[in-house]
C-alpha cells in the first residue's frame, strides 16, 4: 500500500526536539524520525511505549546463568570428576567458586548477545535488507521527521514550516 | 539557609545518651579476672564447651598468638585464659567497628566529592553542599579513631595483637615485620593520613565558600586541582590504612587487593549517605532544584559500587579458596566456621539485594525505596567491618548484643548531629558554581 507522507528535515537536534513536542502538541501521528545519531529523550517526546528490550535481557541473562550452571556440573562433575584446587569434593556447590567466573560471563553472553539479537528482529534489520531511510543526509548531518498525510497537506506544511525545518518535501511511500 | 530542626537535635542526642549507656554496659560487663569470663562463657554456650577448645586452638594457631604453641593443643588453663582476653576486647573490638565505620562513610564522600571536582562534573554541584556537610565528620570522627589506636599502643586493649612485645618475641613473623609494624610508626603514618585528609577537606570547603562570594572562577580552578593532586595521596595513604587499621589485627594474614575492597565499601556507604541526607533534605523542603535524576544517578553510583565491592570480595575470596595455601585460607576457615551467617548474610545485603532493588531504571528514583536499599547497604557494610575486626580480636565469642549496638547508636548519634550542624553553617546551594546551571537542569 503506497501512501502520501510529509518528510521536514532539520539540521539541529535541539531544533528537531522542539519541532516534535510541537507536532505532538497539535495531534498529528509522527510516522518515524531519521537521526544520524541518538537523540536523547526523543521517545519519549514522541510518545513510543517504554522499551522491553531490558525485560528480554534479563531474561536471557537467568538462560545463561541456566546453562552455565547445566553446562559445568556435567562437564566437572559428572562427565569427567575433576579435583579443583586439591578438593576432591565432586560436588557441583562445594566447587561453586571455581565456577562463578564462568557463569558470571555467560550470564553476561547471552544477555548481551541475545539481546543485540533480539533488537535487530525488533528493528527488522538483517543482512542484505535495502536501507529504509528516505534521504541519503540523514546518514550525514540531517534529520528527518516523517508524518503520513490524510487530507491535511496545507495544514502540516504550514505547521512545520514554523517549527524551523530546513526544507519539506512530499512522496509517495510503501508502509510496511 | 537550613537550620537543624530540634526534633532532629534531640533525636541524636538521643542516640548518643542511649549509646553511651550501652558502651558504658559493655565495659562494665566484660569480665575482669579469668574465673568471671569461664563463668560467662559457660553460662551461655553450654552445649559445644568441647568442641570449643579445640576450635580456638585453630584461632589461636591462625593469629599467630604463640607460633610454638599453636602446634600442640592447649591445656585448659591456656584456653581460658585466652577466652578471657577475647571477652575482654570485646567492648572495645565494638566501639572501634562502630567507630570506624561511621568515619569510613566521611572518608568514603570525600573521595566521591574529590573526583567530582577532578572531573569538574556537571551534575553534581547542587549536592556539593551536603557532601561537605557529611565530610566534615572527618574531624571528630577521625580523632576518635586515633585516640582508640593510641589507646591500643599504650596496651589499655588487644586489638592489635603486634604491639604486644611479648608476642613480637615469640614470633619471627612479626619480627621480620616489625620495621614496619612498630607503635611509633604505626601512629605516624596514622597522624599523616588523617592530617591529609582533614587538611584537604577544610581548605577545599574554604574554596567552596569562597567560590560564592568571588567574582571570577580562580577559586573552583584551584578546588580543582588541589582535588586532583588530593586523589593520588588519597588512593595510597587510604590503600596504607586498610592494611594498618583493618588488616594488621590478623598480622599474619595478607590480601594485596586489601586496599581497593575496604575502599568499595567506604565508598558504597559514602555515596548512600549523600543519597539519603539529600532526600532527607528534599523531604523538608530544602534543595529544590535537586531533581528526581540527581537521585536516580546517585542510586546508580549505589547499585553498581555495590557490583564492585563484589567483584573484589569474590575475586579476594576465590583466589586465596583456590590455591588453598594454609596461612591464606586460615582467614576465610575462622569467618565460615565461627562467622557463617554475618559472613554470608553480608554477601546477601551487599549484593544480592542492591543488585535486585536498584537494577530496575525507575525503582531508582523512587526516594523511599532508594532509602530502604540505602539502609540494607549500609548495615551490610557495617557487618563487612564487624566481619573484618571480629574475628582477629574477639574469635568466637561474638555477638551483636549490648556493646556492639551501643556503639553504633552513639556514633550514629554523633554522626548525625555533627553533619547536620556542618549542613546549616551555609547556604545548602552553591552560587556561583560554574557548572551549577548544568546541575539545574540535568536531566539524564
Amino acid at each position: 500500500m503506497a501512501s502520501k507522507v510529509i518528510q521536514a528535515f532539520y539540521n539541529d537536534d535541539d531544533v528537531l526536539m522542539h519541532a516534535v513536542k510541537k507536532v505532538k502538541a497539535a495531534k498529528h501521528h509522527i510516522e518515524e524520525v531519521y537521526c544520524p545519531f541518538p537523540v536523547h529523550g526523543l521517545d519519549k517526546a514522541m510518545g513510543l511505549a517504554p522499551t522491553r528490550l531490558a525485560v528480554t535481557a534479563f531474561l536471557y541473562g537467568c538462560v545463561g546463568l541456566a546453562v552455565a550452571t547445566v553446562m559445568m556440573n556435567f562437564i566437572m562433575i559428572e562427565d569427567w570428576p575433576q579435583d579443583i584446587g586439591g578438593k576432591p569434593s565432586f560436588s557441583y556447590i562445594e566447587n561453586m567458586p571455581a565456577f562463578v567466573p564462568i557463569m558470571f560471563e555467560l550470564t553476561v553472553f547471552f544477555a548481551a548477545h541475545l539481546m543485540v539479537i533480539t533488537f535487530y528482529m525488533r528493528s527488522r534489520l538483517w543482512p542484505f535488507k535495502d536501507a529504509e531511510n528516505p534521504d541519503l543526509r540523514t546518514t550525514d548531518d540531517h534529520f528527518l521527521m516523517e508524518i503520513e498525510i490524510h487530507d491535511n497537506e496545507a495544514e502540516l506544511i504550514s505547521l512545520l514550516s514554523e517549527t524551523g525545518a530546513v526544507e519539506i518535501n512530499i512522496s509517495e511511500k510503501d508502509l510496511h | 539557609m537550613y537550620t537543624v530542626s530540634n526534633k532532629l537535635k534531640i533525636g541524636a542526642i538521643t542516640l548518643m545518651v542511649i549509646g553511651t549507656l550501652g558502651i558504658v554496659t559493655g565495659f562494665l560487663s566484660a569480665p575482669a579476672t579469668v574465673e568471671e569470663a569461664k563463668a560467662m562463657v559457660a553460662s551461655h554456650d553450654d552445649g559445644h564447651g568441647d568442641a570449643h577448645s579445640e576450635e580456638a586452638s585453630h584461632a589461636v594457631a591462625d593469629k599467630g598468638h604463640g607460633e610454638e604453641s599453636g602446634a600442640h593443643a592447649m591445656t585448659e588453663a591456656e584456653h581460658d585464659e585466652h577466652v578471657f582476653h577475647q571477652l575482654q576486647n570485646k567492648p572495645w573490638a565494638a566501639l572501634y567497628v562502630a567507630a570506624f565505620f561511621f568515619f569510613m562513610i566521611a572518608l568514603g564522600v570525600l573521595a566521591f566529592y574529590a573526583i567530582q571536582r577532578a572531573a569538574q562534573a556537571g551534575w553534581s554541584p547542587l549536592l556539593f553542599r551536603v557532601m561537605e556537610g557529611i565530610t566534615s565528620y572527618l574531624v571528630p570522627g577521625g580523632i576518635i579513631v586515633f585516640v582508640i589506636l593510641l589507646l591500643s599502643v599504650l596496651h589499655m586493649n588487644h586489638l592489635f595483637i603486634w604491639m604486644d612485645a611479648d608476642v613480637v618475641a615469640h614470633d619471627a613473623l612479626l619480627q621480620g615485620k616489625a620495621g614496619y609494624l612498630n607503635p611509633t610508626f604505626f601512629l605516624v603514618r596514622a597522624a599523616i593520613f588523617l592530617a591529609g585528609w582533614i587538611g584537604y577537606r577544610e581548605y577545599s570547603r574554604k574554596l567552596s565558600l569562597a567560590q560564592d562570594e568571588s567574582d571570577d572562577n580562580s577559586n573552583f580552578k584551584l578546588n580543582f586541582r588541589i582535588s586532583a593532586a588530593f586523589l593520588v595521596f588519597y588512593l595510597i595513604s587510604e590503600s596504607i590504612m586498610s592494611w594498618d587499621w583493618i588488616m594488621s589485627v590478623d598480622p599474619h594474614w595478607f590480601s594485596t587487593l586489601f586496599g581497593w575492597y575496604i575502599f568499595a565499601s567506604m565508598f558504597v556507604s559514602g555515596i548512600t549517605v549523600i543519597a539519603m541526607v539529600t532526600i532527607y533534605l528534599k523531604s523538608k523542603g530544602h534543595l529544590k532544584d535537586v531533581n528526581d535524576s540527581h537521585i536516580h544517578d546517585l542510586a546508580k553510583f549505589m547499585f553498581g559500587i555495590s557490583i564492585f565491592w563484589t567483584y573484589l570480595w569474590f575475586s579476594q575470596f576465590m583466589l586465596i579458596w583456590y590455591a588453598n595455601i594454609p596461612e591464606e585460607v586460615t582467614y576465610y576457615i575462622t569467618r565460615i566456621e565461627d562467622y557463617n551467617l554475618p559472613f554470608f548474610g553480608m554477601v546477601a545485603m551487599n549484593f544480592l539485594f542492591p543488585v535486585l532493588l536498584l537494577m530496575n531504571s525507575d525503582y531508582k528514583r523512587l526516594n523511599w525505596f532508594v532509602v530502604m536499599a540505602g539502609i540494607v547497604i549500609l548495615a551490610g557494610h557495617y557487618m563487612d567491618i564487624f566481619n573484618a575486626i571480629m574475628p582477629s580480636t574477639v574469635g568466637d565469642q561474638w555477638y551483636i548484643g549490648i556493646p556492639e549496638i551501643g556503639s553504633i547508636l552513639f556514633f550514629a548519634g554523633l554522626f548525625i548531629f555533627w553533619i547536620f550542624r556542618a549542613l546549616a553553617s551555609a547556604p545548602l546551594q552553591p552560587k556561583r558554581n560554574p557548572f551549577i546551571e548544568e546541575s539545574k537542569h540535568f536531566h539524564y
